[in-house]
This record gives C-alpha cells, sequence and structure tokens, in this order.
C-alpha cells in the first residue's frame, strides 16, 4: 500500500482509510458525533458534499503548510465518506466522486511537473499503484505506454484524442500534464466510488442525524430534477446522455445534438439544464444562455432542429442500432412506419 | 475464389488426397502455435461445413487432426482461453496475439482486371471479358483472381510499412513479429506476446487507424482554421507520424497562411495520405479476437499454396517458395483464361475446355480458382 506523508493525504485523501485515519490520528466515531469542538469537521464535510452536488470542485484550503489545515481538509473528505455512506444516496456519492477525482486531477497535473522530482515520483508511483500506468519523463516529456493510453483513449469520442493524432514512438504515447491526468478522471472517480461503497458501514451518532437527513433532502432534490422523457431515446442521445453522466466531456457537437433532441421533443430548457451539470466545463449562466438560443427564446428566435443522422455520423457521435433503420434524423427513432 | 462449390466428388478426392500429401509429408515442418492447449482450433472440408471450437492438447494432436481429417483449411484463435473448446461465452479469454492481414485485393490495383476471370454461377463456364456468361447469359458469378509478381510486390510494400510503425512507433521487438505468405493474395503479419495481448477490440481497431493513418487531423501538426501553430510544427526528426508527415508535406512546403482554404487543402492531403503512407491492413481480423485465423504450415484451398513463414521478405516467391504440392502428373479438364507461372513452369491459357496433363500443383491451384476439373485416369 502506498505510504502517503500529510500534505500528499490532504490533496489525495482518497487513498486513506478512512475509518483506521480518524482512529489513529485519535477522534472516535462517537466523539465525532458529539464533541461540540469536532462539529466543524462535519460542517466542512457537508461543504464538500454540497459544492460536489452543484456540480463544482471543493477548493482547498489555503496554505497547505500548515499540519493542521492539512489535517482539516483530510478529516473533511473522510467524513464525507462516512456521511454519504450513512445517507447512502448514490446521487450523491456519483457526483462527490466525480468532483473530488476532478480535484485529485488538479492536483496531479501539478504534482507531474518534472521538477521537483520527489513530487513527480511521488504522483508517477500513485498513478502505478491505483491504475496501474507506468508514466515516464522521456526527453523532458511525459509519456504513457500505447496499451495503457489505448484502454482508456477509445472511451473518449473527440478525434484528438485517437491515437493517430498523437505523438507516438518506441511504444510510448506523449502527452501535456493535464492531457495525462484527464486520461484517468473516470478510473479516479470510479476508484472513489469504489471505495465509499467498499467502506465499513458507519455506526449512526446522535450528532450525524440531522446533517444525514439533509443530504437525504439534497438528494432528493436532484432526483425531482431528472429529466423524464417518454419513449425510448435513439443510441446517440443514450450514449451523449451516458457520457454526460460520468462526467465526461460531451464534444460541442454532441451537446448540440442532445438540447436540439430533447427541445424539439417538448422539453423545455430548464428540464434540460441539469443534464449538463456533470460536464467538466460545466457553467449555469452559459448552458442557460446556449439552451435557450437553441430553442429560440432568445439570439434571433429561430428554432434550431437536431442535426440529421448523417451530420451525426460524419461528427462521429453515431451509434446505430437496428432500430435505427431508415430514419434520418434521431427525432424520427421509434416512429412507426 | 472459392471454387468447391462448383466440385464434384472426383475434385473432392484429388484435393483431399493432394492435400493429405502434404500434410503427411510435411508433418514435421509444420510449426506448432505457441499455447497450443489454450488456442480455439477450426477447419474445413472440401465437401463444405465449417468445424470449430476444438482444442488441440499437443503438437501430435495437430498432426493428428491435419492427417485424419484432410481439411481444405486449417484456423487457429489468435486467442488464448482457458477453455477453447467451450462456447464462445465461456471460454474464458486470456488475452490474444496481435494480427494482420495484407491483401492485394484491398489495394486496388490497375493489374486487378487484367488476371481476374469469372466462372459462371449457373453452368460454370469461365469467362473473363464480359459482364454475362457468353453460354448462358447468367449475371451470377464468382470471381476468381490469380494474383500477379506487381501484386505480390505491392503487398510486400505494404508489409514493410507495416513493420516500420510495428517497430519504431509501437515498440515491438522484431523478433516477436512474425511475416506469413497468407497461402493466397498476400501476407498474413503475427506478432508475438507483447504488452498489447490484452487489448479488447475497440483498442484493437484505434491502433489499426494509427497504422492506416486514418481519421488524422491538421490540428495534429499545427495546422488550424483559424491559426497556424508553428511550434507545433512537425520535424523531420521526429518519430512516428510526426516525422513521416514532417518529410512529405512540411520543410519546404509547411504551409503559411492562416485561411480556411489552407486548412481544407492539408486535411485533404493528410485524408488522402491515409493510401499511400498509412498500412493497407484488414480491420475485420486486426479488431476481431476471436477469429481464427488461417494455420502457419497449413495449404490454403484458395489455391493450394502454403500459408509459410517469410524469413527474407524482399527475395520471396510465393510461386516458387510456398508451393510444396508434389509434382506428379495428373489429368485434368481446364478452362482457365489466365496465363501463370508456378513452381517454374507456366501454364494456359486455356481459352475452351482442355484435357491436360500437368504437374499435380498446377492442377491443385487451377482447380482451387474453380477453372478446371479431376478426370478419372
Amino acid at each position: 500500500m502506498l505510504k502517503l506523508g500529510p500534505v500528499e493525504i490532504a490533496k489525495y485523501p482518497f487513498v486513506e482509510d478512512a475509518s483506521s485515519y480518524i482512529r489513529d490520528i485519535g477522534i472516535t466515531l462517537e466523539k465525532l458525533g458529539t464533541d461540540p469542538d469536532l462539529q466543524i469537521f462535519i460542517d466542512m464535510a457537508m461543504k464538500r458534499i454540497r459544492t460536489a452536488a452543484d456540480g463544482g470542485v471543493y477548493e482547498s484550503l489555503p496554505d497547505m503548510l500548515d499540519k493542521r489545515r492539512m489535517m482539516f481538509e483530510t478529516l473533511s473528505f473522510l467524513v464525507a465518506v462516512i456521511l454519504l455512506k450513512l445517507c447512502g444516496m448514490q446521487t450523491l456519492i456519483r457526483r462527490f466522486a466525480l468532483a473530488e477525482a476532478r480535484r485529485a486531477e488538479k492536483n496531479l497535473g501539478v504534482d507531474l511537473r518534472i521538477h521537483p522530482a520527489d513530487k513527480f515520483e511521488l504522483a508517477k508511483r500513485l498513478i502505478g499503484d491505483l491504475f496501474s500506468v507506468n508514466i515516464e519523463y522521456i526527453n523532458g516529456d511525459l509519456s504513457v505506454p500505447v496499451q495503457d493510453y489505448l484502454t482508456r483513449a477509445i472511451n473518449f469520442h473527440e478525434r484528438e484524442w485517437n491515437l493517430v493524432n498523437r505523438r507516438v514512438s518506441k511504444g510510448r504515447v506523449y502527452l501535456t500534464r493535464h492531457e495525462t491526468v484527464r486520461l484517468l478522471r473516470t478510473e479516479i472517480s470510479s476508484y472513489i466510488q469504489a471505495k465509499i461503497r467498499s467502506a465499513k458501514m458507519p455506526t449512526m451518532q446522535s450528532g450525524f442525524e440531522k446533517p444525514v437527513t439533509e443530504l437525504i433532502d439534497l438528494a432528493k432534490r436532484f432526483a425531482s430534477e431528472t429529466v423524464i422523457v417518454s419513449g425510448e431515446h435513439p443510441p446517440c442521445i443514450k450514449h451523449a446522455i451516458e457520457i454526460l453522466e460520468r462526467g465526461e466531456n460531451l464534444p460541442h457537437s454532441g451537446r448540440f445534438m442532445l438540447a436540439t433532441f430533447l427541445l424539439n421533443r417538448g422539453q423545455s430548457v430548464e428540464q434540460i439544464a441539469p443534464l449538463f451539470k456533470n460536464a467538466p466545463d460545466y457553467n449555469e449562466r452559459t448552458t442557460m444562455y446556449q439552451l435557450r438560443n437553441l430553442s429560440g427564446e432568445s439570439g434571433g428566435g429561430t428554432k434550431y432542429t437536431c442535426p440529421s443522422c448523417e451530420k451525426i455520423k460524419s461528427n462521429d457521435m453515431c451509434f446505430a442500432n437496428e432500430k435505427c433503420d431508415g430514419i434520418f434524423t434521431p427525432l424520427h427513432f421509434g416512429r412507426k412506419k | 475464389m472459392d471454387g468447391k462449390n462448383s466440385m464434384n466428388d472426383q475434385d473432392v478426392k484429388l484435393l483431399e488426397r493432394s492435400f493429405k500429401r502434404y500434410y503427411l509429408s510435411h508433418l514435421t515442418e509444420i510449426p506448432v502455435p505457441t499455447d497450443i492447449a489454450k488456442r480455439e482450433f477450426g477447419y474445413k472440408k472440401f465437401t463444405g461445413g465449417m468445424i470449430r471450437h476444438m482444442n488441440v492438447q499437443d503438437e501430435k494432436a495437430m498432426r493428428l487432426l491435419l492427417v485424419e481429417n484432410s481439411p481444405a483449411d486449417v484456423y487457429c484463435s489468435n486467442s488464448y482461453y482457458l477453455f477453447p473448446n467451450m462456447d464462445m461465452k465461456k471460454k474464458d479469454w486470456q488475452g490474444a496475439d496481435l494480427i494482420f492481414d495484407i491483401d492485394a485485393k484491398d489495394l486496388h490495383l490497375d493489374c486487378r482486371y487484367s488476371h481476374t476471370c469469372r466462372v459462371c454461377g449457373e453452368c460454370k463456364n469461365v469467362y473473363k471479358e464480359s459482364s454475362k456468361c457468353p453460354q448462358c447469359n447468367s449475371i451470377k458469378h464468382i470471381s476468381s483472381s490469380w494474383p500477379c509478381k506487381n501484386c505480390i510486390n505491392a503487398a510486400k510494400k505494404q508489409v514493410v510499412k507495416l513493420v516500420d510503425i510495428l517497430e519504431n512507433d509501437l515498440g515491438i521487438c522484431a523478433d516477436l513479429i512474425e511475416i506469413y505468405f497468407s497461402g493466397n493474395e498476400g501476407f498474413h503479419v503475427h506478432v508475438g506476446k507483447t504488452e498489447y495481448n490484452m487489448l479488447e477490440p475497440r483498442a484493437r481497431v484505434a491502433l489499426g487507424d494509427y497504422i492506416r493513418f486514418y481519421n488524422v487531423m491538421p490540428e495534429t501538426y499545427g495546422v488550424r482554421r483559424s491559426k497556424i501553430d508553428r511550434k507545433k510544427f512537425p520535424t523531420e526528426d521526429d518519430p512516428g507520424w510526426h516525422g513521416r508527415v514532417a518529410k512529405k508535406f512540411f520543410g519546404k512546403n509547411a504551409p503559411r497562411s492562416t485561411s480556411n482554404t489552407e486548412y481544407v487543402k492539408i486535411a485533404e492531403k493528410l485524408k488522402n495520405a491515409q493510401y499511400t503512407m498509412g498500412a493497407c491492413i484488414d480491420m475485420q481480423v486486426t479488431g476481431d479476437i476471436h477469429r481464427i485465423f488461417r494455420m502457419p504450415g497449413s495449404l490454403n484451398s484458395k489455391s493450394g499454396l502454403a500459408k509459410i513463414l517469410c524469413t527474407d521478405l524482399a527475395k520471396f516467391d510465393p510461386y516458387q517458395d510456398a508451393c510444396f504440392i508434389d509434382c506428379d502428373l495428373v489429368k485434368i479438364s481446364a478452362q482457365c483464361p489466365i496465363r501463370f507461372s508456378l513452381g517454374g513452369r507456366t501454364y494456359g491459357p486455356y481459352i475452351k475446355e482442355t484435357k491436360v496433363e500437368v504437374e499435380r500443383f498446377a492442377a491443385v491451384y487451377m482447380m482451387c480458382k474453380g477453372t478446371a476439373h479431376a478426370i478419372s485416369s
């Protein structure tokens, strides 16, 4: 098992085992749930979960060299895991895992710099141990083995991730730091989710009851925001929704296709907007602005229609099945002939 | 061309006997696939039908299969399984060698028309310069191609490109790359156990796209619609496609302007480069991990030639080096409008049905291509 120092634990708290870490620093769950002096950790954990639920990424506390703050940082994550486990709401767990993956992505992006060497070595070991990817600097460039790249990049739909659009030499693919960590986002998120799911169920303490109820209410809010559409979606639309649900980047053409499809199926801008919350670059204002433009509510007043199957195909967003036979636009999917 | 459709009992007998004689006399020379017990085997008979999901425990069992069944074609999986003889879902996949198929027919060479004939689906008449059968007017036919030296040389060039990419870009050690003549119109390249063995089909397709230089973007080389990013321009010293593209399109010819027209021009050039720079491989083969692939050392029922290892690709002559069927004389009735060379001799053309006595390997070659039938002696 990878052993990290306090700074690294604060950056990558998901590597730690929640209950043993808390026990090791001399706090019991009972104390955490009852001691008013420790209430701050519960408040911080709740803030962390709320930020994640709203599609944001929890910002680290400033001055990370302060030992006390590092502990705060770590504990707030671990308490969040305990609360999530107690509330059992999968929507929140998924959103939390994705947000924490993005946070780890940011930190890894910094630590993967060639200097200082010790930080790079640690980030490399972390990635190697958790995800079995061997990262190396070769002639000053970051690289990963072709097979490790391929198994992950095939899930991305932008052409730039096609191996042919990468620098490849002697069995390695050369990437920027940002690209390297982006490659791992889904895995980090899955790792965190798995970690939460496999964690031992903590005992409910009196001090946890209120925040847990609050979390259940929060999750219900998301449930009511779910877009309900009658009838089966065509595979291209299903696929676009899946990408967004996984927190992956859906290219512009995919977002356009999804939004115009749903708008033309009678969904309102407000009903569709939450779908995009998981997009890595989600911005509520921009999303609403763009959706209103597409719906014709603003801009030139033109209501855009869904692109044709041919156009979707040329954008690599088509995943046709036998039910698509004979249709020219996703809007015709499922119509009886 | 699969000549088996037009075969009569005598044809089947002659072919089975000829193939069996080859297997008997070359049994010890046929290489044993690595991890033989973990591979799925299959074979076809001249009478039709495919038998697969077989496991072959060892060399002895493999030899027995070849001699006892007189197979027309023998196949062996590139995958390794825990239970190779079970149904596909229960086999328990353990990995698969990378395999590549290069076929002259996919190269769309100009010479192809000159050495392709048609076998009528109705009356079995063989004809060349006509869209329908001159004998019965049927348009149903099976094409039968007789690859020439030009075809083989063009396929060899693709193999050279492929091997260069495998070694230099993908870092595969030369010792692990085996080049085989397919036994008919091209070459099979097998890559032994490497880090790539666990790749799933979609990843294999992506790898294939890289090898074909397919779906490349001008942005990769610093050319955008709105601007030119000179820092991203490839140089000739760059490894992989960057270096190859630099040699072909950059340097003195590097784009200077930033217009949309320039972008479209470069995009078009790069798209066309897949046919000139990329290696033309069959993606169906490379992406398929459940395929059973022609076994090295076995005979190809489309020609009677062997799938054989090419140790010196440049010098390799399939019509000499892969022709192992006996050279005793047999009588056949041939209607073969194409002149061909095999085993150091030249045969045909036999425009009208002609009774001839030729070496067994030539008779088999013509029969496999549907242009000859056995005559009882």
